[in-house]
């Protein structure tokens, strides 16, 4: 009797956990009735849950806004947020749901672009336009039509920092260290190495890890013999920071290079120390004066308690710019109409910069690069790097001015360390 | 030369975490014959026990050598306490029935930890705080070795040296021993074979939770999937020194750890890429099990049908 009562609890038990996890992966957002439905879908549990919560954030924050200014022609819109768990078949399978069960007339999500890459064909193919705020790598808006994004992409984002190896640090070597299962990081290990070598550099070792080595070391040996001026390490937040330890375990302490994918509140606490010496090119820089950018940082740090990273920042940027085509769409019942709208999005005055999509919907934007400074655990703006063909602004307030005080700003960015806990918190409550 | 020296100490760094953990695999094996799937699993609890005792208790802010021992001891009490209570509450009742049974039960137990962890501190991977100041010490040339990967090579070889003794000097190292030989005739003898049985499932725990602890001293990144992967290379281990063969164990995960870090350091110059590093642990497995199957110090002991 007690067995089988104990047999009985134990499943139950397990039934009752994966039932809680499925609930609090689903909130829904926002009143019923003649809403317009967005679906959001982004790692929110996952090994890159820190860019789905600042995702999530930054697009409730944009549509808290747009629905207290009375919504979008006179309609509110909703959000259904799913967690995707950070895996790329899940991501699949949650915006299958989104749409065909929530009937949402847009998606916005994912960040890392190999998610973003395997839920794209299903929006493509049931004609629901879908933009995704951060997935940098080129393959993604190339599934079609309905796919666009706000951000830059990695054959430019790579180039970025191939320069700024080249011409501010004047390295000659460099060796990349990128994550093999991340079509990201794959797509950032060609463009730096394309653009360092006609810079006239020399990549000397391409050596890769996956996010379950138990370290990295075995990698940096190898390459602490080669002796490169940088490395490379365009990975994820939860790796880098590691490698970053160990490297100057390992007496290494060249400067370690890396993209967007460093910035989260959580890279100063697995790093520490180690980061010192390091830069990354991102998409915004919340130390930037230019007002709309301070009200962005003001508003989400009021809402959240925490600094808006780029992530969150363009995420922003995409639920505003969704909005702003649904107004022009007039509606969003049509979605080959709001597909358009979205296409056709230009001069978009956005956190991260103006946005204008070009012919193959990526937002043609500049990137910044910052100095990571881990005494106070913030970035510094170091410089911007614009794309060719577009002339640095003279006075645009969107655009970062190079001649900034990187200094300025930075006590209030000391706090980040203490933010990040609380963001800890509120997932673990959530 | 030194190249191949600092492999060899990054290796066997994560070996002897493999190591740690494999004991556990292999004194469950020996006494019940089961393979305790959940056992990976109660090395990521003791991660988790230790950094939030370090972080309520305030050791995060200041790297002490009390610090860490209390942390330590902390983790490894606790994971011990779950390791009794999941022998307790899932195999127990379950003994008696055949041993798919209990092989199943435990797949279902480590679903239900990784999960209910997920669901308790959401998937966000923590960043463990630093106990003790950590420090590199160049050995000669090129070689350096941090002072948190001396702190693993210690703490496991202590905690092995201890098991040792436990279960060769003590009473209840004589009866683990019994038990392991023949469970029915222990019982006969008047052995406490649940007592025994729970003990030996503390003990795995505990070793495990000081591999956790140990872990996040050298890679701070604690996340509640951790234990699928470094669990199942344990295993791993545990087989291929010869499962119920605590020595073995230890061989198994020293070897395991140095293969796969000498995959990622010279894998290339043979055709082997560096991210194939888990499947040679695999593949070595398999190798061991078609010329030895007993495992490398694995007595050939014939099946009783």
């Amino acid at each position: 009797m007690t067995r089988t009562f104990l047999a009985i609890s134990l499943v139950a038990s397990v039934f009752l956990t994966f039932a809680c996890v499925d609930k609090s992966g689903t909130a829904t957002v926002g009143p019923a009735g003649d809403t317009i439905k967005v679906g959001v879908y982004g790692d929110l549990t996952g090994q890159t849950s820190s860019f789905g919560q600042s995702t999530k954030n930054g697009i409730e924050l944009a549509v808290e806004e747009i629905n207290a200014a009375g919504g979008v022609n006179g309609k509110k819109i909703q959000l259904i947020i799913e967690d995707d768990q950070g895996r790329p078949e899940q991501a699949k399978t949650v915006v299958s749901k989104l749409i065909n069960q929530d009937k949402v007339q847009a998606v916005l999500g994912e960040v890392a672009s190999t998610n973003s890459l395997a839920a794209a064909p299903v929006a493509q193919e049931a004609k629901i336009p879908m933009i995704t705020p951060s997935s940098t790598n080129p393959k993604v808006t190339e599934v079609g039509d309905y796919i666009s994004r706000v951000c830059f992409i990695d054959p430019f984002q790579g180039s970025v920092m191939a320069k700024f190896a080249a011409n501010t640090l004047k390295a000659k070597t460099a060796a990349i260290l990128g994550d093999v299962n991340s079509d990201y990081s794959k797509g950032l290990t060609q463009f730096f190495e394309e653009e360092f070598t006609k810079l006239g550099g020399r990549v000397l070792a391409k050596e890769a890890y996956t996010q379950t080595d138990p370290d990295f070391k075995g990698q940096l040996t190898k390459i602490r013999n080669l002796k490169p001026d940088v490395i490379y390490v365009p990975g994820y937040y939860g790796q880098v920071g590691i490698i970053s330890k160990q490297a100057r375990e390992l007496d290494m302490n060249m400067p370690l290079l890396g993209g967007d994918g460093w910035d989260s509140p959580e890279l100063w606490k697995l790093g520490g120390e180690s980061l010192e010496n390091n830069y990354i090119s991102n998409h915004y820089s919340a130390q930037n004066p230019a007002p709309e950018i301070q009200s962005f940082v003001k508003a989400y740090k009021a809402k959240f308690n925490v600094e808006p990273d780029s992530l969150a920042a363009l995420a922003y940027d995409a639920a505003k710019v969704l909005a702003d085509a649904i107004k022009r769409a007039g509606g969003a019942a049509d979605s080959a109409k709001l597909k358009d709208a979205i296409n056709s999005t230009k001069n978009f005055p956005g956190v991260t910069g103006t946005i204008t999509l070009d012919a193959n919907r990526n937002a043609v934007k500049p990137a910044v690069v910052l100095a990571l400074d881990s005494a106070a655990g913030a970035f510094t703006f170091k410089e911007t790097i614009y794309p060719e063909g577009m002339a640095p602004p003279t006075t645009s307030s969107n655009t970062m001015s190079n001649t900034m005080n990187s200094n300025s700003n930075m006590n209030s960015m000391a706090g980040s360390n203490t933010n990040a806990e609380s963001t800890a918190n509120t997932n673990t409550t959530r | 030369m030194d190249t191949f020296v600092q492999q060899l100490i990054n290796g066997l760094t994560i070996g002897s975490i493999y190591a740690l953990i494999a004991l556990g695999y292999t004194m469950v094996y020996g006494i019940l014959r089961l393979i305790n799937f959940a056992h990976g699993d109660i090395y990521m609890v003791g991660a988790y026990a230790g950094f939030i005792l370090a972080t309520s208790l305030g050791f995060a802010a200041e790297p002490s050598a009390f610090g860490f021992v209390v942390t330590l001891v902390g983790a490894m009490a606790i994971a011990a306490a779950m390791g009794m209570a999941i022998e307790r509450f899932a195999y127990r009742p379950v003994r008696k029935f055949s041993k798919m049974t209990t092989l199943i039960t435990a797949i279902g137990m480590s679903l239900l930890i990784e999960y209910l962890f997920v669901f308790i501190f959401s998937g966000t991977p923590r960043s463990f705080p630093q106990l003790l100041p950590n420090d590199n010490i160049t050995l000669f040339g090129n070689a350096t070795i941090s002072t948190s990967q001396i702190l693993i090579f210690v703490v496991s070889v202590l905690l092995m040296v201890l098991l040792q003794w436990i279960i060769y000097k003590t009473k209840i190292g004589k009866a683990m021993r019994a038990v392991s030989f023949n469970i029915t005739s222990a019982k006969l003898m008047g052995i406490n074979t649940n007592f025994v049985i729970a003990f030996t499932f503390a003990l795995g725990s505990a070793l495990a939770a000081a591999g956790g602890v140990l872990t996040a001293q050298y890679n701070p990144k604690i996340e509640p999937l951790m234990g699928i992967i470094t669990g199942l290379k344990a295993f791993v281990a545990a087989v291929l020194g010869g499962i119920g063969n605590i020595p073995g164990a230890v061989l198994g995960g020293l070897l395991i750890g140095a293969a796969e870090t000498l995959v990622v350091g010279y894998g290339n110059y043979v055709g082997i890429p560096s991210t194939y590093r888990d499947a040679v642990a695999f593949a070595i497995l398999i190798l061991v099990l078609l010329i030895r199957p007993a495992g490398l110090l694995g007595s050939n002991v014939q099946e009783k049908v």
